[in-house]
């Protein structure tokens, strides 16, 4: 049949088809590989070397290990329950602020000493992840729960209209403009150098609390009864139901889950620019959303990768293109993503991708 | 659910009661001062009205929950800043540019057009960005639609915001906006046969002519849910696939959808634009789409007069309930914090108590009231939410 209708059209529908077979299947790399190679060429024609955009790339790792985290948060309930949990990412900024609120009440200051400060931080993030798992479960069990069996947009309404709520916390809890926090760890103090790389101690601290969270999430949901219980609601509720697993606990618990990730994912955004506010939660849940759906949403490793990519190429458009188009360099990513590979880089292992 | 029952008229009550509105809204801004405040805050509903009604064809018929409907404001203001200020001094060299403009602006430098031709040069624009817009979300579902239409409204905030820095024209001498510094002064409204209208001292003219675009919207509201196109829109919204098997044609019929959702948003941009007297980016924010979706929630998704009492309701409490009325009950009991500054976290609260209790709106579309009605209290509610 195929070869027929090949000999029937002409060679420029032909080739017309290739193009379009080819834009599906590589379309999204080539969308990524873009932004890194046009700055690439750029610094190898000025300087000589590629120092620039590895520091560009690294940067973009720590930062994208805290959109890592967010990510999990949408990723693990949209794999769930299929909602889209827009307060998310005011859940993150709730973290933040609760993070914040935290300093004071521990006492930690910039006089604090190293073991008071690593103790007082445990401490914090223990707190503020409890903090957002708890208020995430609630959120569920007021908003989303009685929704179950309404149309799908009710519940994203509600999700939407409990972003406006946490937003409006926000505002009556550390007001309604930029707050600087104190720079507890000296966040863009270089910790070593390697290869014209500065590794700061923000760096630092991203990446070692989201590898053992993110290593230990994914041991949870591959090993434990819950994690089972968890997979086998994802892949079919019904049948879950009949199998004696609650679904509604496990519903309720996948929300816990989301809610630590984003209270950890607060602090360590608290530490690491050091000025909190009430908007931060819509940007980065916004491009968490995104990392998640190009990762292949439902997909956990997928959150994770995506998260990283879209770190690089946020600092990648933050220090070339300019911060306050940032956004929108990202969303482009995610209107592109959408129209390339609506089932993420690795979304083919998750049930009924795209 | 149905709590709210309307009375059953006969056509000939309905026409008289319906002349009888009408005559009513003719003459109340009569019963107040030219420059009421009053006046002004039922400007700005009818003003969202129209945008309301516009977002209505794209959620409460299509189907297509979209989140990014501020674009379609922020298109048709800029129609505005661009078409009808001195924004473009230097074309037509030290002439300008007017077609149809008599009085004032016609002295002044820039690109002038009267209002009638930005409603249409508007339209075409934000008709043509909806098809753009629509266009990559037609391939994907419900939830993603949402979020590809926000990210649309969020890049085409940030263009607005930031297109002082975007350069174009002969040695970049033009810009594309003005960035977070207003457009300003833009021209008053003119229209054929009637004296310019002046903000400064009546704001009845103004009135009236909104009141004229949202009869107009209303007109075409009611002719497009009751033609062949509307209710292509209602069969999508209700099971696509069946839809397409029946013979709907998918991609005509959701960008048609969006086309004339956007325009609608866009004859609003350019009356709001016209009537504040200037084009603010400030304004293009992803919590104005949460507004007019707001309204069209509180009102009922898809009923045409639900969504005029959900935009009328909200632009009041809006402008007046919670600037004016209740924005000294936290002093009074005790408490300190501003009211306005939480006015959309109130609207978050609004939209959130009428999905959990009454997600039909107000007044509901009667087929939507029974799907929803239908789907309450089975057990077995989980699978539902996969379809």
């Amino acid at each position: 049949m195929e070869a027929a209708t090949v000999t029937v059209a002409s060679p420029w529908s032909t080739a017309l088809q290739a193009l379009r077979s080819f834009l599906s299947k590589y379309g999204l790399y080539l969308v990524l590989l873009a932004l890194p190679l046009r700055y690439g060429i750029q610094d190898l024609q000025r300087d000589g070397n590629l120092a620039g955009l590895a520091q560009n790339i690294f940067a973009g790792i720590s930062n994208g290990a805290i959109w890592s985290l967010i990510a999990l948060g949408y990723t693990l309930v949209y794999g769930i329950i299929e909602l889209i949990n827009f307060a998310h990412g005011d859940l993150f900024m709730i973290g933040s602020f609760v993070a914040f609120g935290l300093y004071g009440t521990l006492g930690l200051t910039l006089a604090t000493g190293a073991l008071g400060l690593v103790v007082g931080l445990l401490a914090t993030l223990l707190l503020s992840m409890v903090a957002c798992g708890s208020l995430n479960v609630m959120i569920e069990r007021v908003g989303y729960r009685p929704l179950r069996s309404a149309p799908k947009l009710a519940p994203l309404i509600t999700a939407v209209g409990f972003s406006f709520i946490l937003q409006n916390v926000g505002i009556l809890w550390l007001g309604g403009s930029q707050r600087s926090i104190p720079d507890l760890i000296n966040a863009q103090t270089a910790f070593f150098d390697f290869a014209g790389v500065s590794v700061t101690h923000a760096d630092v601290l991203a990446i070692f609390v989201t590898i053992p969270l993110v290593l230990a999430l994914t041991t949870f949901v591959s090993h434990s009864r819950m994690g089972k219980a968890m997979r086998a609601t994802a892949q079919d509720p019904e049948a879950a139901k009949l199998m004696g697993i609650n679904v509604d606990t496990t519903i309720s618990f996948t929300f816990l889950l989301g809610g630590l990730l984003a209270g950890a994912a607060g602090l360590i955004y608290a530490l690491y620019q050091t000025t909190i506010w009430f908007f931060q939660g819509f940007t980065a849940g916004l491009i968490a959303f995104t990392a998640a759906v190009m990762g292949g949403i439902g997909n956990l490793a997928g959150a994770v990768l995506g998260g990283l990519i879209i770190g690089i190429i946020q600092q990648i458009s933050d220090d070339r293109i300019g911060i306050q188009w940032t956004p929108a360099v990202v969303f482009a990513y995610l209107v592109l993503i959408m129209v390339f590979k609506p089932q993420g880089l690795i979304g083919e292992q998750t049930r009924e991708a795209g | 659910m149905s709590r709210l029952k309307l009375p059953e008229l006969s056509p000939r009550q309905g026409l008289v009661l319906g002349l009888g509105a009408l005559a009513f809204v003719i003459v109340l801004p009569l019963l107040f001062d030219p420059l009421s405040g009053f006046t002004d805050d039922a400007i700005l509903a009818l003003a969202y009205v129209v945008m309301a009604l516009g977002l209505n064809i794209v959620v409460g018929f299509a189907g297509l929950l979209d989140l990014g409907y501020v674009a379609f404001y922020a298109i048709g203001a800029s129609v505005v800043g661009w078409f009808a200020s001195d924004f473009f001094t230097g074309v037509g060299g030290d002439k300008g540019v007017h077609i149809l403009v008599t009085g004032f602006p016609s002295k002044l430098l820039g690109i002038h057009m009267n209002i009638l031709l930005l409603l249409v040069v508007a339209v075409l624009f934000t008709a043509i960005a909806g098809v753009i817009i629509g266009l990559p979300t037609l391939r994907l579902r419900g939830d993603y639609i949402a979020i590809v239409t926000l990210a649309f409204g969020e890049i085409i905030g940030r263009i607005a915001a930031n297109g002082d820095s975007l350069h174009f024209g002969n040695g970049g001498k033009y810009k594309l906006t003005n960035g977070r510094q207003s457009i300003s002064p833009v021209d008053q409204i003119h229209v054929p046969f009637f004296k310019e209208f002046d903000s400064a001292l009546n704001l009845r003219p103004y009135y009236w002519f909104v009141l004229a675009l949202v009869l107009l919207t209303l007109f075409v509201n009611f002719r497009l849910r009751d033609s062949r196109l509307g209710r292509a829109w209602i069969a999508l919204r209700e099971d696509e696939v069946a839809a397409v098997s029946m013979g709907v044609p998918l991609v005509k019929t959701k960008l048609m959808a969006y086309a004339a959702g956007a325009a609608f948003g866009g004859m609003s941009g350019v009356f709001l634009g016209s009537y504040f007297n200037s084009v603010n980016a400030n304004l293009f924010q992803f919590s104005f789409s949460i507004f007019i979706l707001a309204m069209i929630i509180l009102g009922g998704l898809g009923s045409i007069w639900g969504v005029v009492v959900g935009a009328v309701a909200l632009s009041f409490i809006n402008s007046r309930l919670i600037p004016d009325v209740l924005n000294n009950v936290p002093s009074k009991i005790g408490l300190d914090f501003d009211l306005t500054q939480l006015s959309f976290g109130i609207f978050g609260f609004l939209i959130l108590v009428m999905m959990v209790l009454r997600p039909e709106g107000l007044i509901p579309e009667r087929r939507r009231q029974m799907e929803l009605t239908e789907g309450v209290g089975t057990d077995e509610a989980v699978f539902e939410v996969r379809a």
